[in-house]
């Protein structure tokens, strides 16, 4: 049971990433399963509710991922939309949050508002939204509006959309009568009766994904939960500080907003069994072919002739090549070129160990004890309040976390035994909103 | 006076204002399961509350249900003014996943300042260029569906690579409204394209459903004329054969307001629904009841034997999918089409 003194101690937060449309998920695996049947939801948010986990987190990508002008086909593509998978998980799942992914630049206030509302009724006060925005007209060739929203914008957009959005849910009374709303603004001028009374959290959880200074002030003002990249130990202590102070200037408490990197993991029975699995799985994410399209995008050129076993090619990388469209660009492509070839020279790596060894190894390596013991060292040293996993396996690459870690973070007192709440809210410790009359 | 020329199908509307959780829907479709309807409806706008009423997202509902339930279709109301096409295409694409096969979706549009004043993108426009733009949404949503080939997916990981880009599809559709690259962010749904009603009483919409419906419903005031049926019928039949359709491929369903009281209210409905489908007047019946939970329950208990006692309604459901209900195969994907052609 429960150590003396744990009871004061901080407990950490988690959630899990479905595996998504990137080279994390790996599909050659034979024990991979289908990235679209309900079934592979179902039994992934199912693990995670036997773990307690506070919420289920699925991603959003609106237009197909391209390279060379061509579609991507080496990593997982297409996924169902995120609120109607979870609409119909709520239906087999009891207690655990179910969060959605939605873009607030190719959305309406109105009817987002309405569909995470229903949602929140749907779901008994179990739902989050990830705002997301997108600025390229790439992925706005899909839409009416089109275009293009530069990088202020996209930002100035979805806090005026999460403002507005929650002007709705506050339109009517507690006791279900509903009033009139009106906003007039920059982005948004729209009045009218919303349909949808107020949901049993009042507000669905908001989560705000990314760690640029736009995304961090953001957060601070219009989120409960930042989903961030993890790093050192002294880069999540400098973040956290961070974000939690921005909080302050919005009339917020540091608890308000939960810190939650999103964290990738291998597991073992001893230290160097895992380490081996984590180099096992990074050779599955990283296929001769995807070492080369990684090479591309950093060259930004064709090197489709290159041999992904043979040496780093000798030509330079080209500033203003782009080839890749839908994906995040790469700030640098000179700096990052100048380092892989000084891992390659330095260790004689060919191209794909070289992508290998340079690109996202798994945040937590170690057996479960040693894992538990690091995740906890995070959120007691102020690094985070928890974490989103995001595993490479569809649909059981979470059994074995929840079968032999999260017991073991129980047992430090660092995570729940039971679910003490119903709402998503309540799990999180998070406020009900208070209803503005 | 024509033969009928497929089974008899019924379909109820589970409709009920200010219901705020799912259990009153899980149990109507149930219900409405128990009896072997092919399909439930629920209703929808992005229009002010009725009365003061809550209400939800009625594919959001259905998808809720869709876990709870097995066999029955599950038709929300979509509305295509004030949305996004390529979301809505997706929406009703992952409603077929989530239920293996069982979605539909009625195509509606928002011709109200109110709801026009919940967007604030674009004035309150007039029906036929709301119908107009509505049966372009329909037609890019069945392209987005079609935008994957059924085996795009390959896995082969001698090449790394996990689907075949050559059967994956840019739809780029340009419409006077809006326009969509494609290819959809889903793959094909399990029924290809999940089945599309329109309510094809006036005429306007009427044209959208001859081009692109699956299912179209005539609605009928309480005193149902089977005449006025029968005709709009005969020419949605005719708008079809103009437009090189098989009329055998839409589903005409006589749209009628129902409110049963005793046993004899659901006999006297079986016997309309039975002579009506005999007289060729209408393929089936969708009901609208005015009490949901007595309707439904007298429905399932009273009409529903007494049809099948007489053998014209299936006592199980052959298959699975709500195109299989409806006897409408499944679509053949028009871009492997093309592509097996070109």
């Amino acid at each position: 049971m429960t150590a003396p003194g744990a009871r004061r101690r901080k407990q950490m937060h988690l959630a899990a990433h479905f595996p998504g449309v990137n080279s994390t998920t790996v599909w050659a695996d034979p024990r991979s399963g289908s990235q679209i049947d309900f079934s592979s939801f179902r039994h992934l948010a199912a693990t995670a509710e036997r773990g307690l986990f506070d919420f289920f987190f699925l991603a959003e990508g609106l237009r197909l991922r391209e390279h060379k002008g061509r579609i991507h086909d080496l990593d997982v593509v297409g996924r169902p939309e995120s609120i109607t998978v979870l609409s119909a998980l709520a239906a087999v799942t009891e207690r655990i949050g179910l969060a959605a992914t939605v873009n607030a630049t190719f959305n309406e206030p109105y009817e987002l508002a309405r569909r995470l509302a229903s949602l929140d009724h749907l779901s008994g006060g179990r739902a989050a939204w990830n705002v997301v925005t997108s600025s390229d007209a790439f992925t706005g060739e899909n839409f009416r509006r089109g275009g293009y929203l530069d990088r202020a914008e996209r930002y100035t957009r979805a806090a005026e959309f999460v403002a507005t959005a929650r002007e709705l849910w506050d339109s009517w009374t507690p006791d279900g009568v509903p009033r009139p709303f009106a906003h007039h603004g920059r982005h948004f001028s729209v009045s009218g009766t919303f349909d949808v009374a107020r949901s049993p959290q009042g507000h669905p959880v908001v989560i705000q994904a990314g760690d640029s200074d736009e995304g961090r002030e953001f957060a601070a003002s219009a989120a409960d939960v930042i989903f961030t990249r993890h790093g050192t130990l002294e880069a999540g202590q400098a973040f956290y500080a961070d974000v939690k102070r921005r909080l302050s200037a919005y009339g917020r408490r540091p608890g308000d907003l939960k810190v939650m990197p999103g964290v990738t993991f291998a597991l073992g029975d001893t230290g160097a069994e895992a380490q081996e699995k984590a180099a096992e799985i990074r050779k599955q994410q990283v296929s001769p072919q995807n070492a080369l399209l990684a090479l591309e995008q950093v060259w930004g050129r064709d090197l489709s002739g290159y041999d992904p076993d043979g040496p780093l090619p000798a030509v330079d990388p080209d500033p203003g090549g782009e080839v890749a469209q839908g994906r995040v660009r790469i700030a640098d492509p000179l700096a990052v070129a100048a380092r892989w070839r000084a891992v390659s020279e330095a260790k004689g790596l060919s191209i794909r160990q070289t992508v290998i060894e340079t690109t996202g190894r798994q945040s937590f390596i170690g057996t479960p004890a040693s894992v538990a013991a690091q995740l906890d060292e995070f959120v007691t040293a102020g690094a985070a309040d928890g974490f989103i996993l995001v595993p490479h396996l569809t649909p059981g690459g979470l059994d074995d976390f929840v079968d032999r870690v999260v017991p073991l973070l129980q047992e430090r007192g660092a995570f729940r035994t039971e679910y003490t709440g119903a709402t998503l809210r309540e799990h999180l410790g998070l406020p009900l909103p208070v209803c503005h009359s | 006076m024509s033969a009928p020329i497929r089974p008899l199908h019924l379909a109820v509307s589970i409709d009920r204002p200010g219901v705020r959780d799912a259990e009153p829907y899980v149990r109507a479709a149930r219900l409405a399961e128990r009896g072997r309807l092919d399909f439930v409806t629920l209703g929808d706008t992005l229009g002010p509350p009725r009365r003061g009423e809550s209400r939800l997202d009625a594919l959001a509902v259905l998808a809720r249900v869709a876990p709870a339930t097995e066999r029955i279709g599950l038709v929300p109301t979509v509305t295509t003014t004030h949305t996004e096409p390529f979301h809505v295409s997706n929406a009703v694409s992952t409603l077929d996943w989530v239920s293996n096969g069982r979605a539909g979706w009625t195509v509606e549009v928002s011709a109200t300042e109110a709801e026009a004043r919940h967007f604030g993108r674009r004035a309150a426009a007039p029906a036929d260029e709301l119908w107009q733009e509505a049966a372009d949404v329909a037609d890019v949503a069945a392209r987005l569906w079609d935008s994957w080939e059924d085996d795009a997916e390959i896995r082969d990981v001698a090449t790394g690579r996990f689907v075949d880009r050559d059967k994956l599809h840019y739809v780029d559709f340009e419409g006077p409204g809006f326009s969509v690259r494609g290819p959809s962010i889903v793959p094909r749904p399990p029924q290809g394209r999940p089945v599309t009603a329109v309510d094809a009483t006036r005429l306007l919409p009427r044209a959208a459903a001859a081009r692109h419906a699956d299912v179209a419903y005539i609605r009928t005031g309480p005193t149902p004329s089977p005449g006025a049926v029968r005709a709009a019928r005969d020419d949605l039949h005719a708008r079809l054969r103009a437009l090189g359709r098989d009329p055998r491929r839409i589903v005409v369903l006589a749209s009628l307001p129902i409110a049963l009281y005793a046993a004899a209210d659901a006999v006297a409905l079986a016997d309309l629904a039975g002579s009506w489908w005999a007289d060729g007047v209408a393929d089936g019946f969708h009901f609208r009841p005015e009490d949901p939970d007595r309707d439904l329950a007298l429905l399932v208990d009273g009409t529903v034997p007494v049809l099948q006692h007489r053998g014209l309604l299936r006592s199980f459901y052959p298959g699975g999918t709500l195109r299989e209900h409806l006897c409408l195969p499944r679509p053949a994907n028009r871009y492997a089409t093309a592509r097996r052609t070109a």
